[in-house]
């Protein structure tokens, strides 16, 4: 049996008479990059800040990298990995010191730190720009650099909110490159995207509507359950039934 | 004459420093809905705000239905409705409050052009009384079109009206804007996301301030000048690493659940289909289809 | 005429639906008149005073009794025993202390000079010095009485009195000066933010490229903090005439009117500040800290202006609410009319028309 290091049984997130996040039931694989779609409102910020250790669930159960997300937090927070197209990196500090800084917040011994940067910036080509302002970097640079980052401390899972927003169409795709050598390696990947060609990127995709997984499975079982030729029809058929909207 | 004009249009930051706009010539004739299609960072924001006299370039002319950007601003602002990319409306104002403000701003109110907002408005209207900070992306976005529209301008610029916007309002919004056009007035209109150009009339692909090609986006599609293939298998990332190493492999690009990729004079489809199930790869299909406009756009900025 | 209206009334709902705003512009005049008007003063009262009579006679029983029935002191009596009062000064029981020696009352009577001895805590030198003065001015107003003027017939009595504030009410000085801070940061860091706002939202882009008047946004801005702010002097002048007793001797409308004038300084500052920053907690650091501290430092009400070295003098020239103190200490504390003023009336107009022009000037009717 596959090593499962996302379960989630019916997790519930309630404000008020509000159910953001209404029972939701999946399990993700070691390795597997999982796609988390829905509209705007749909839940998928809640259900994710749950499940990086960030927010308390109302019901339910669920556990990340096998730490339960009402008691081990502290411990989920240092075994996964955080990136969103909002908050990276600080721009006003250089690629190292960058890179230095989550490093050492992420508990990376000096001398393995030292040893990954060089590693890091040989892989992205950015040697030369190592004692640059980040600020300075083009934003399909930066984002590469982000997720490097963001899997720098290796860990279990990483977690990508939008990762490729507004970013152009060569670098979107070297930036999944990315992705696909880090689950390789064995990192799990759990990430949402507006982009629909990007969820057919992925090993299995869950579609939130109205707080609710109305859909999970792969990208192919799901264009023919909906009778689909993409991904993209899929989506539009689920979300256009959604009652509520938000952000 | 067209409504908007650009001639040799450079715009510089920091003192010259950044180049964000790099010698772009282009016309939009009037009724046009028109986009700008390219990543963040390709100057579409820079264009935008010259045009809505907000900017002076460096160089070059340019012009909204005849008027100077520079020297007639004052005309333009008259005639144009504007969304900017950040526009966020006033949070603390209801729904209400906020069209009333820009339709007076503008020298107008929001009886005057009913017309042209009601099929918008109608369905925000529920909300009227609610605070436009509480509204959903799609309702503040349908709310942001209605300001922009309220005094009936000419020529509509909306920066990146869709950014952060999910599937479902998106394909929402293009209803509006093809309604719009119907109604007369030009819309020029900027997105990253490269499946909305085909949604417009005519396309500028822009990538690092410059224009990589303007046209139809049928025109943009048939310029692509060799064959284009889909090519997918079991496992597409060992497939994609593949074919990146193979010496008959020109191009090779993930697209969904395909690999795009051309290849090299002398070779063939089969050949290579062939070749990957001989390496091990399994179920390998493989087609011919059409260039979509993101496939163009890559060219594009490969051959930069 | 239309839009503009609308623009104010627009600007009031942002005033009235943001809690953070109305606090500042109504709770900061509160507090500050509360703070500096109780708490800051620089009147000395209830100093705790131990006095040790080694004569204990009638002189002695008469001078204690004139100390006790003023209201600067508590007095208490300590046993007969110096131990005791360096003991009262380390526990802080009291702050000074009077000894008289044995033979006090009958050195006064026969060789009509005694000596006392009084005892100050150092370690607060400015409380120190009114507290010797106190007991001077007591025990010179006793030898008085009690010898009477034909053994000394040359003797010059100094008589002072403190005009304007006779009563020695300490928080009449801070009055002006807080008025002054209050406008200064309500009308500068509000405006400033208010026009901030409206970049970092993306709003002032569509106010730009609307017809309406790229200056008469500027204006727009302004008015309502023009009036908001007036309502806001109008509120300290009620809380120092009736919280703190302090009355108003001169005109009303001419304070009024000088209040005005330097409102409308304040808001060209802010503006100056909104032109020149693209953030609000840029604009509001620089509101605070580019105004408030000079503020306080030059205005002369914390810090005598004329114990500054000279270059800080000819700084303090440069701050408004220098002069602007200067008109209101005339006007609300003197009485005094507009012939007094007038010096200080035009440089604050000086001022403020030339922070008006430059904000004006700045101002884009584009982006950069």
């Amino acid at each position: 049996m596959e090593e499962k290091v996302i379960i989630c049984k019916d997790l519930t997130k309630r404000f008020g008479e509000f159910y953001a996040v209404n029972k939701i039931s999946f399990e993700v694989n070691k390795g597997e990059i999982f796609g988390f779609l829905g509209a705007n409102g749909a839940g998928k910020t809640t259900a994710m800040r749950i499940l990086c250790g960030l927010s308390h669930p109302s019901s339910g159960e669920a556990t990340v990298a096998g730490f339960n997300v009402y008691k081990q937090q502290e411990s989920i927070k240092k075994n996964i990995g955080y990136m969103s197209q909002k908050f990276s990196l600080y721009e006003n500090l250089t690629v190292l010191e960058n890179i230095e800084f989550f490093g050492g917040v992420y508990g990376v011994p000096a001398a393995e730190i030292k040893k990954r940067t060089t590693q890091l910036l040989e892989q992205l080509g950015l040697t030369a720009e190592a004692k640059k302002f980040v600020g300075a970097l083009p934003l399909g640079w930066k984002q590469k650099l982000a997720f490097s980052v963001a899997i720098f401390h290796r860990p279990k899972i990483v977690f990508l909110d939008e990762p490729t927003g507004g970013v152009d169409p060569v670098t979107r795709r070297q930036f999944w490159d990315m992705i696909y050598a880090a689950a390789a390696a064995g990192i799990t990947i759990f990430v949402t995207t507006h982009y629909m060609d990007e969820a057919e990127y992925c090993n299995r995709v869950t579609i939130m509507v109205d707080g609710k997984v109305e859909a999970l499975d792969t990208p192919a079982n799901l264009k023919t359950q909906f009778s689909a030729d993409n991904m993209d029809q899929v989506f539009y058929q689920l979300a256009r039934r959604a009652q509520r909207s938000g952000d | 004459m067209s409504a908007v004009l650009l001639d040799h249009i450079t715009k510089t930051y920091d003192n010259g420093k950044v180049l964000a706009v790099d010698d772009v010539s282009l016309q939009v004739a009037e009724g046009e809905l028109f986009g700008l299609i390219g990543p963040d960072g390709a100057g579409k924001t820079s264009l935008f705000r010259i045009l809505t006299t907000l900017l002076l370039p460096d160089k070059g002319q340019a012009a909204v239905r005849g008027y100077d950007c520079a020297k007639d601003y004052k005309i333009i602002r008259s005639k144009i409705g504007y969304m900017p990319g950040k526009f966020s409306l006033y949070q603390d104002l209801t729904v209400k409050e906020n069209l009333d403000f820009f339709a007076t701003l503008f020298g107008s109110s929001i009886t005057e052009n009913y017309a042209l907002i009601k099929d918008i408005y109608e369905q925000i209207k529920p909300f009227n009384d609610r605070r436009a900070g509480k509204l959903s992306g799609g309702m503040k976005q349908k709310l942001a079109l209605c300001c922009a529209l309220i005094h009936k301008p000419e020529v509509l610029f909306l920066d990146e009206p869709t950014t952060g916007v999910d599937v479902v309002s998106r394909k929402e919004f293009w209803e509006m804007l093809r309604q719009l056009k119907q109604q007369g007035i030009t819309i020029v209109v900027s997105t990253p996301y490269m499946d909305e150009a085909m949604l417009c009339e005519r396309i500028a692909l822009i990538q690092g301030g410059k224009i990589m090609s303007v046209d139809t986006p049928a025109a943009i599609m048939a310029q692509f000048p060799v064959k284009l293939y889909a090519i997918k298998a079991d496992n597409i990332y060992r497939l994609l690493t593949a074919l990146r190493t193979n010496p008959t492999v020109e191009s090779s690009y993930a697209f969904g659940e395909y690999i795009h990729i051309t290849l090299h004079e002398n070779a063939t489809i089969a050949g290579l289909q062939q070749q990957m199930q001989r390496e091990g790869h399994t179920n390998v299909a493989a087609k011919p289809i059409q260039p979509g406009v993101e496939d163009s756009f890559i060219r594009l900025m490969n051959q930069a | 005429m239309k839009q503009f209206l609308a623009f104010i009334r627009k600007e009031f709902f942002h005033v009235f639906r943001d809690k953070r705003t109305l606090l500042i512009m109504f709770g900061l005049p509160v507090v500050q008149i509360v703070l500096f008007g109780f708490a800051l003063t620089s009147e000395v009262k209830d100093i705790t005073l131990t006095i040790v009579d080694h004569a204990r006679d009638v002189n002695t029983r008469q001078l204690i009794g004139k100390i006790k029935s003023s209201s600067y002191f508590i007095v208490s009596e300590a046993p007969l025993d110096d131990n005791g009062i360096a003991d009262a000064f380390k526990k802080g029981r009291s702050r000074c202390a009077l000894i008289f020696p044995a033979n006090f009352g009958s050195d006064l009577q026969h060789g009509g000079k005694a000596q006392l001895q009084i005892i100050t805590d150092g370690s607060d030198p400015n409380t120190a010095k009114t507290v010797i003065n106190y007991i001077s001015a007591i025990t010179t107003a006793y030898q008085q009485e009690v010898s009477p003027a034909a053994r000394l017939p040359y003797m010059i009595v100094p008589e002072t009195r403190m005009l304007y504030n006779e009563e020695g009410n300490g928080s009449l000085n801070f009055i002006p000066g807080v008025m002054a801070l209050v406008l200064m940061i309500v009308c500068t860091a509000l405006t400033s933010v208010s026009v901030v706002r409206e970049k970092e939202l993306g709003t002032m882009e569509i106010l730009l490229v609307s017809p309406f008047q790229p200056l008469m946004v500027l204006i727009a801005k302004a008015i309502p903090y023009l009036i908001l702010s007036l309502a806001n002097f109008i509120l300290i002048l009620v809380l120092a005439v009736f919280v703190l007793n302090v009355g108003i001797k001169g005109s009303i409308l001419l304070l009024f009117l000088e209040s005005m004038l330097f409102i409308i300084t304040c808001l060209s500052l802010g503006l100056l500040i909104s032109n020149t920053t693209n953030s609000q907690q840029t604009a509001l650091l620089l509101s605070m800290m580019g105004m408030m501290i000079p503020t306080m430092i030059f205005t002369g009400f914390m810090f005598p202006l004329e114990n500054m070295p000279l270059i800080f003098r000819y700084i303090s020239n440069l701050i408004p609410s220098r002069w602007y103190f200067l008109v209101v200490k005339a006007v609300m504390l003197k009485g005094l009319g507009f012939e007094y003023v007038w010096k200080e009336t035009l440089v604050l107009l000086g001022m403020t028309t030339a922070a008006l022009a430059v904000a004006l000037r700045n101002f884009k009717t584009r982006l950069s």
